[in-house]
């Protein structure tokens, strides 16, 4: 098996060399071919992985001096490496048809397979140099995609020094828990740091879990260290933004998972009462923001804040669980947890790619420009209706049988005697209603405004169905949408596994009856089968009932009735921020929109005015009261510098002068 | 008991006890098969009206005339209407909500002329503004003539309406 993961890795950096000197018009095609073959061979290596439970394992001196190169894929990393791969696929497939009109720059051909590669090599890395190398890697390369397309979008440059800043602290904060822990073991191999971690004392193992916490959850994007996200996710070019979205964030959740877990063996409860705060926090504040975001791919990247809250929350429950003796929920929690993984990678990758097919279709991600793209385009908005259902957990798609899941673990971690659970599961629960309700507020506005109704621009009235590459790559994950939503029994097999690594010694949880899932001893039983049959044949009844009661008048189409008025214009339709304007009333305090009301009349009178412009743009909360605070700070700091750094050459020269004098008298 | 039931049930429409009639003095233009059951649901267009119809409309839903007690109802959409009740002269832009209007409607369903000016434009005859009367734009089938029309001959013309 170690052949195919050497394999992985030399298709991917092959491919970003190959990106780098192919012809322009080469360029997407031949990284497209590159990574599909390195994400096949992860696909086989994970396959095998998860199927045999045998580890593969690589080992090289030759790459990295000293400490050589380690790579292990154990089962836990095999569930990543299958998740990023296949989302990698269906993104380089996209990426063809979408750099058709504006051929990929020489530096992103060489950055995409790299940030793939990286990806792939993350979960695989078993040794901190190896871990911390490829952590890196996928960091620049990532920063330098979300740059890709800053000549015509002046934000990205804004987005990018964000996520710089966010990403290089969280990796000084990964480094250095990273570090503590292989000072601490005295050996930088994951396998021995994890037999020899019972050996430190509880409050450096505190110490490498916060700071390591830290660094993963400003990698996952959770409040509040997800100020990043949203900018770099809405800025960056679709392809890139569905890669980050629903591959890269998972890796902050593989990271606290690994070091958590299997790394230092679980932990006290307040470790993981943290993890469950950060997730709840994260769920209601990003459902909160994409409820009311009016840019489709802002609104996309809150309801990823959202959805990696969920799995924090049940990723935390599950080792709440396991720190006061439950490992049995706990189990059932992480299993919820990895299934929502899953499905989050499946349904977010097919509503970015679909947001980018929009936005190559009409030029805008603006909600309220687009309207009516259902008629002009209808397979790319029905590959975007799909995510929605599936992200509004509702049945037959994915989203449902995770949410499911999620929901399960907690209600039967209520039942668990802890003092903890029974507080603050109650309040999980709720923040999954809430959070749930949110989600589908956003997205009837995402699908209802953006996609029905009659055009509000130009730009949307004349879209065209994009490439047909573009609907492939898409097309690929919502279909795997639909077969996780109707058949979750493929799934279980290999989730078990992954569970069963990490809370080692568990019992599965969840296992397949028929088509089926049951949970272990609590009768609990879910039939997406079922679900998904009665769904068909009620629908199937009502055209059936409506075909046969009109079957004998004949069908007239009149237009749509508005008093007797002729002209319908697109001004009178409902726009995404009429639609969220309640919503934003009701979490006033946490959004904090400033209202730009800017009347401009036309001479004297105050009367007749040439053109009134509104505008609601809030600041993020956290952005406003957390990070512009510590930013002034710094520039003060950096302006007392200034007095002794002022760019004068004399002045230079009067310090060195100053120095040489000071050394000759010292060393008289 | 279960008589009056399939009663009501072959009636459908409303069941109201037989009242004194006037003579209709309305003209059937055209033929109409519309088998109301003696129910009328009445979407009504002003398409340039002095409103003294309107008046006369208004009074037949007072309580002395009581057009409701036959079934004849005033709708809020054409959507729901079986009869378009047009008012006064069709002015230049009155026209084309007309149009739009009996468009709207779902078959089977006509177009009443009230008063004098709706028929052929009455006083309002090349006035400024006035296109001409109903049926030039529309097919129309039924006229009730007057200037305006008093409530019992508007009673009287839709209820034959209702009955036939």
């Amino acid at each position: 098996m170690s052949i195919w993961l050497a394999a992985m890795a030399l298709c991917g950096f092959l491919g970003a060399a190959c990106g780098a000197i192919s012809p322009k018009e080469l360029r997407a095609a031949v990284i497209a071919t590159f990574t599909i073959f390195s994400s096949l061979c992860g696909l086989v290596v994970s396959a095998s992985v998860l199927h045999s439970g045998h580890p593969a394992s690589l080992e090289t001196t030759q790459i990295l001096p000293i400490t050589g190169v380690q790579l292990h894929l154990d089962s836990v990393g095999a569930l990543f490496v299958a998740v990023i791969s296949v989302v990698a696929i269906a993104v380089v497939i996209f990426n063809i048809g979408y750099t058709r009109d504006h051929a990929m720059s020489r530096t992103a051909a060489c950055a995409t397979p790299l940030f793939i590669t990286s990806m792939l090599l993350v979960p695989s890395a078993w040794s901190v140099t190896t871990f911390l190398v490829c952590w890196e890697l996928m960091a620049i390369s990532s920063l330098v995609l979300v740059l890709t397309d800053y000549q015509r979008n002046a934000k990205a440059r804004s987005a990018a020094l964000w996520y710089a800043v966010l990403t290089q602290i969280g990796a000084a904060a990964i480094t250095f828990a990273l570090v503590l822990f292989a000072v601490n073991v005295g050996s930088q191999n994951f396998s021995l740091m994890a037999l020899h971690s019972a050996s430190i004392s509880s409050v450096i193992r505190s110490v490498i879990f916060m700071s390591a916490l830290a660094g993963f959850a400003s990698k996952a994007g959770s409040v509040p260290l997800h100020v990043w996200l949203p900018k770099a996710h809405a800025e960056a070019p679709s392809a890139v933004s569905a890669l980050m979205s629903a591959a890269m964030v998972n890796l902050g959740i593989y990271g606290i998972l690994r070091l958590g877990n299997t790394l230092l063996g679980g932990g006290p409860s307040w470790w993981w009462i943290l993890v469950i705060v950060l997730g709840l926090n994260s769920a209601v504040y990003g459902s909160i923001h994409s409820a009311t975001s009016t840019d489709l791919k802002r609104l996309l990247a809150f309801s990823t804040v959202d959805n990696i809250g969920l799995i924090l929350m049940a990723v935390g429950t599950a080792g709440l669980l396991r720190a006061t003796g439950h490992p049995m929920f706990g189990a059932l929690a992480l299993f919820a947890a990895m299934f929502h993984l899953v499905n989050h990678a499946m349904f977010k990758g097919t509503l970015f790619l679909s947001a980018g097919s929009v936005l190559y279709a009409t030029g805008t991600r603006d909600l309220d420009a687009l309207g009516g793209l259902f008629k002009r385009m209808p397979i790319a908005s029905s590959i975007f209706a799909v995510g929605t259902v599936a992200i509004t957990a509702l049945p037959p798609l994915s989203g449902f049988v995770s949410e499911w899941l999620i929901l399960q673990s907690l209600l039967h971690a209520i039942s668990s005697s802890a003092v903890v659970s029974v507080v603050l599961m109650p309040l999980s629960v709720g923040a999954l209603a809430l959070t749930g309700g949110l989600t589908a507020a956003a997205f009837v506005k995402a699908f209802g405004v953006g996609f029905l109704g009659v055009a509000r621009s130009s730009a949307a009235e004349s879209a065209l169905e994009p490439p047909r590459s573009m609907n492939v790559g898409s097309g690929v994950l919502a279909s795997l949408c639909v077969v996780v939503g109707v058949a979750p029994i493929l799934l279980v097999g290999l989730l078990d596994r992954v569970v069963a690594v990490v809370e080692s010694g568990s019992t599965p949880m969840v296992r397949g009856h028929g088509e089926a899932l049951v949970i272990q001893n609590m009768h609990d039983i879910l039939d997406p089968t079922i679900i998904a049959t009665v769904l068909i044949v009620a629908l199937g009844a009502t055209f059936g009932v409506r075909w046969m009661l009109a079957r004998h008048y004949q069908v007239r189409r009149a237009p749509v009735w508005a008093s007797g008025r002729e002209l319908l214009t697109a001004r009178m339709t409902y726009t995404a921020t009429s639609f969220a304007e309640p919503l934003q009333r009701i979490f006033d305090d946490v959004l904090q929109p400033s209202y730009d009301l800017d009347v401009s009349p036309r001479g004297e009178s105050r009367y007749y005015v040439d053109s009134v412009k509104f505008d609601t743009m809030g600041v993020d909360l956290f952005e406003r009261l957390l990070y512009l605070p510590v930013f002034a700070i710094v520039r003060a700091l950096a302006n007392k510098v200034r007095l002794v750094q002022n760019g004068s050459v004399h002045r230079y020269l009067a310090y060195s002068l100053i120095a040489l004098l000071t050394i000759l008298l010292v060393a008289r | 008991m279960t008589g009056l039931f399939i009663h009501l049930w072959r009636r459908r429409g409303r069941v109201t006890e037989t009242i004194p009639r006037t003579k209709s003095a309305a003209t059937n233009a055209g033929p109409v098969e519309l088998n109301l059951r003696g129910s009328l649901q009445i979407r009504h267009i002003d398409a340039g009206s002095c409103n003294g119809c309107e008046m006369e409309i208004a009074s037949i839903f007072s309580p002395y005339y009581d057009a409701e007690q036959y079934g004849i109802r005033l709708v809020a959409s054409p959507r729901h209407a079986d009869v378009a009740l047009v008012t006064g002269p069709v002015t230049r832009n009155m026209l084309g909500p007309l149009r739009v209007t009996i468009e709207a409607m779902a078959a089977p369903s006509v177009v009443v002329a009230l008063g004098d000016c709706a028929r052929n434009c009455g006083v309002f005859a090349g006035a400024y503004g006035v296109e001409g009367g109903v049926s030039e734009f529309t097919e129309v089938q039924l006229e009730i003539p007057g200037c305006p029309p008093s409530p019992s001959v508007i009673i009287a013309a839709l209820r034959d309406l209702a009955q036939s």
